[in-house]
């Protein structure tokens, strides 16, 4: 009781005093806080695992949109071929973000005088770019060329060395496999860009680009390789991008839609919680103002109490929430989310927020009480 | 008097019980929504992917090479074998014409344009055709196949003899939308100009009945692209249904995987080949799964989180209440009595808050659906019942600790406040 008195006389005791308090509520009611800590802890962790989710996933889909292929293509103009540099400038503004595949076509003759399309190109990047191209086995050494499954049963129906003529210049090629794809591809040969080159003569006259990022990266890459090779058209394949923005756009909102759902509910039940928790000891609150503590402290204790445990709900929940989302990236992609600290702040914020809001209610309701009431258990 | 007992604490503590009622209740409609949204989105989601255009096509069989570079046909015209266009509204008569969502035939044919100098092709297709097989009437045409293409100026009608010239083509031609456009010898109006980002910015797209006219072969088609909502391929759709005894076959034939419908198509169409287009159709299939992959594993979580947070609430209304335990251990209650009337609370507030969520939570999934994809969500009736037992099993769950706890209770110490 002294204690008390002498709390409003110096700062510093007053101080000590206060967290004092703050401690020993929390120990020795240990089973109440343990509740409302655990609901703040579930609302952390299911808040920042869908923030950290929603960040990290659509990168992680703009990877399987990939899968797709091309998104870019650079075409030489009419009657000119593109520039040998152009591949390598290209790379060098990919940076590593995507893949770039040089094609050359052709139309070459069989022994037998049927025209059929020729095509070079990198066949190692092929292999990456289009990924649903199903071949029975890869060229490895030089010679050797892919067939479309139409064009082998054209030129090479039993899989044996056959020639092809390019103005009367002859080529001997060995089958290495067969290629499906359903479309186009079917009716073609494809060599390895030195041997037809070599052959022919004939420069490439396509760059094939993959490159991953939002639709305006794909943009500012598009202008990106224009300004470098202005001798060349770099356009957007509109089939890929159109679609992949429509099929992420609203992944994105039911994903987002989900967030908010759960977000909301969980901040309502720390609400509910946290409100029960303050009611449940108006008693203390009684004892305080009856021992002559100031409305203020009473106000101020209850906040801190109750920002205490919405931090130290958050910081818990944050972890948990990481480890969830990082689980559920790995479960489903198989490369976990990367962690955003960006998040953290924006948890912690909320969490203290929310218990304040929730430790205000009660308070300004238990101020219109006379401390006897309460300690008379009315 | 149990009842009574039960009856009271409902109507004695209202606040306290609308509060309780009020979290259990948007636990289940997050948990109802999600739960619907989980299982509807996989649907809607391909619904989207259609937006990659015609996942197969169909080929005529005694199909020749192609000898095509970027949208240009080097072979001559009179090659190769054609289906018939009369055949192609049998595709509304197969078995999985629901998931047909659209298709467009092909004719091209090499023309000359304006002056001998430019060759190119001319491919005449559907653009928005109605057509009717049966009693059943609809659309169809590229329109709804590549949703894509984009013209400036406007459409041609399907019989009239109007084109669309590539926009490529145009600016290499000088063509402007309006005008007029030679092609071997005869002029056309130019509606509109195409642009698809693809081959056909080099080429003229006319009606089919054009194009038949200028190949001089009528009621012919080159190809048929089919656009069809599929599941993912697995294992059993890459059997062949020729190996498959007649069960097998059955289940196989009834389940809208790629090949099974590109089956269908080829029993439709006579003398004909269907294969998948597999940069689009094989694609589609993991990014489909991986999305909804995501989808369940975020309903899982926010079951738990609402589970928690509905366990949560609950364990703090039970706590609430040790001075009423006292008072009614303090009167010679037994545990067993005490838990009882606590548990029956719990199943009432369950069942109560879990049918207000389970029509609030189907409320949000109708509106989200309309919200994201611009159809409902239906929550399916038969979920009604699950929905309940998960309502009443987490809020026991959530009560069991403090029910045990308040149950522990010294009476003495309850009655004084001191627990």
């Amino acid at each position: 009781m002294s204690d008390s008195a002498s709390m409003r006389r110096t700062g510093a005791h007053h101080t000590s005093m206060f967290f004092r308090m703050l401690v020993r509520a929390a120990v020795l009611r240990r089973g109440r806080a343990a509740t409302a800590l655990m609901a703040v802890v579930v609302a952390a962790t299911a808040t920042t695992a869908m923030l950290n989710l929603f960040v990290d996933v659509q990168s992680k889909l703009r990877k399987e949109f990939r899968n797709y292929g091309a998104n870019i293509v650079m075409v030489a103009r009419e009657g000119q071929s593109i520039p040998q540099e152009a591949l390598a400038k290209t790379e060098s503004i990919l940076s590593g973000r995507g893949i770039a595949v040089p094609f050359a076509y052709v139309v070459a003759r069989t022994s037998n005088g049927e025209p059929v399309v020729v095509a070079g190109t990198d066949l190692d990047q092929v292999r990456k770019l289009d990924s649903w191209w199903s071949v029975t086995e890869w060229p490895k050494e030089s010679h050797a060329a892919l067939l479309g499954v139409r064009a082998a049963a054209a030129v090479s129906p039993h899989g044996k060395p056959f020639n092809l003529y390019f103005h009367g210049r002859p080529i001997s090629l060995t089958p290495s496999g067969t290629l499906h794809t359903g479309a186009g591809e079917d009716s073609r040969i494809y060599l390895p860009l030195n041997d037809f080159e070599t052959w022919t003569g004939v420069r490439q006259s396509t760059i094939e680009i993959a490159v991953s990022g939002s639709a305006q990266e794909v943009n500012a890459t598009i202008e990106k390789l224009q300004q470098a090779l202005p001798e060349v058209d770099v356009r957007p394949v509109r089939q890929v991008m159109e679609a992949e923005a429509r099929v992420l756009g609203k992944t994105r909102a039911t994903l987002l839609a989900a967030s908010v759902l759960i977000i909301v509910t969980t901040a309502l039940c720390v609400l509910a919680t946290l409100i029960g928790w303050i009611l449940d000891r108006r008693r203390d609150f009684a004892i305080m103002k009856a021992l002559g503590a100031s409305q203020r402290f009473v106000g101020g204790f209850f906040a801190a109490e109750a920002a205490a445990l919405g931090a130290v709900g958050a910081l818990i929940g944050f972890g948990l929430g990481i480890g969830i989302a990082a689980w559920i990236g790995k479960a489903n992609f198989g490369v976990s989310a990367v962690p955003r600290f960006e998040i953290l702040p924006v948890v912690l914020i909320g969490c203290i927020l929310v218990a304040l809001i929730s430790a205000i209610v009660p308070i300004s309701l238990l101020r219109q009480v006379q401390p006897a009431m309460i300690l008379k258990g009315e | 008097m149990f009842v009574r007992l039960v009856y009271e604490s409902f109507r004695r503590q209202k606040r306290r019980k609308l509060l309780a009622g009020a979290a259990i209740a948007f636990g289940v409609s997050v948990a109802t929504a999600m739960i619907g949204v989980a299982t509807d989105v996989g649907d809607k989601i391909n619904r989207e992917l259609r937006s990659y255009g015609a996942n197969l096509v169909v080929n005529p069989q005694e199909d020749t090479l192609d000898v095509e570079i970027a949208g240009v046909n080097l072979k001559p015209p009179s090659d190769g074998a054609y289906l018939s266009e009369t055949d192609l509204p049998k595709i509304k008569g197969m078995f999985w014409r629901n998931n047909v969502v659209g298709f467009a035939p092909v004719l091209p044919v090499n023309v000359v344009v304006n002056d001998v100098k430019t060759e190119t092709t001319l491919v005449g297709t559907y653009f928005s055709k109605p057509l009717h097989f049966g009693t059943e009437n609809f659309v169809t045409g590229v329109r709804a196949t590549y949703p894509w293409w984009r013209v400036e100026g406007s459409w041609p009608n399907d019989d009239s003899r109007d084109v669309l010239v590539g926009e490529r083509l145009a600016a290499s031609l000088g063509q402007k939308s309006g005008g007029k456009v030679t092609v071997d010898g005869q002029p056309f109006r130019v509606t509109g100009i195409l642009s698809t980002g693809g081959p056909e910015d080099n080429e003229i797209i006319a009606p089919l009945g054009l194009a038949q006219q200028i190949l001089g072969k009528p009621g012919v088609v080159r190809r048929v692209y089919v656009s069809a909502v599929t599941k993912p391929e697995d294992a059993f759709a890459r059997r062949d249904p020729k190996t498959l005894s007649p069960e097998m076959y059955d289940r196989w034939y009834c389940s809208p995987y790629a090949q099974s419908i590109a089956y269908q198509l080829q029993e439709a169409i006579p003398h004909s080949h269907t294969e998948q287009i597999r940069q689009v159709a094989q694609t589609e299939g993991t990014v489909l799964s991986r999305i909804e992959g995501l989808m369940l594993l975020v309903t899982l979580a926010s079951l738990f989180a609402s589970a928690l947070a509905v366990s949560a609430a609950m364990a703090t209304t039970i706590f609430e209440r040790r001075r009423e335990v006292g008072l009614m251990k303090a009167l010679g209650a037994g545990g067993v009595s005490i838990a009882s009337l606590f548990f029956a609370e719990s199943a009432l507030l369950a069942l109560l808050g879990g049918a207000a969520g389970f029509a609030g939570g189907s409320l949000l999934a109708y509106q989200a659906g309309r919200w994201i994809f611009d159809s409902p969500i239906t929550i399916q009736p038969v979920l009604f019942p699950l929905v309940l037992c998960i309502a009443i099993i987490v809020t026991f769950a959530g009560s069991v600790a403090a029910i045990r706890r308040a149950v522990k209770f010294d009476p003495v110490y309850a009655l004084r406040g001191e627990a």
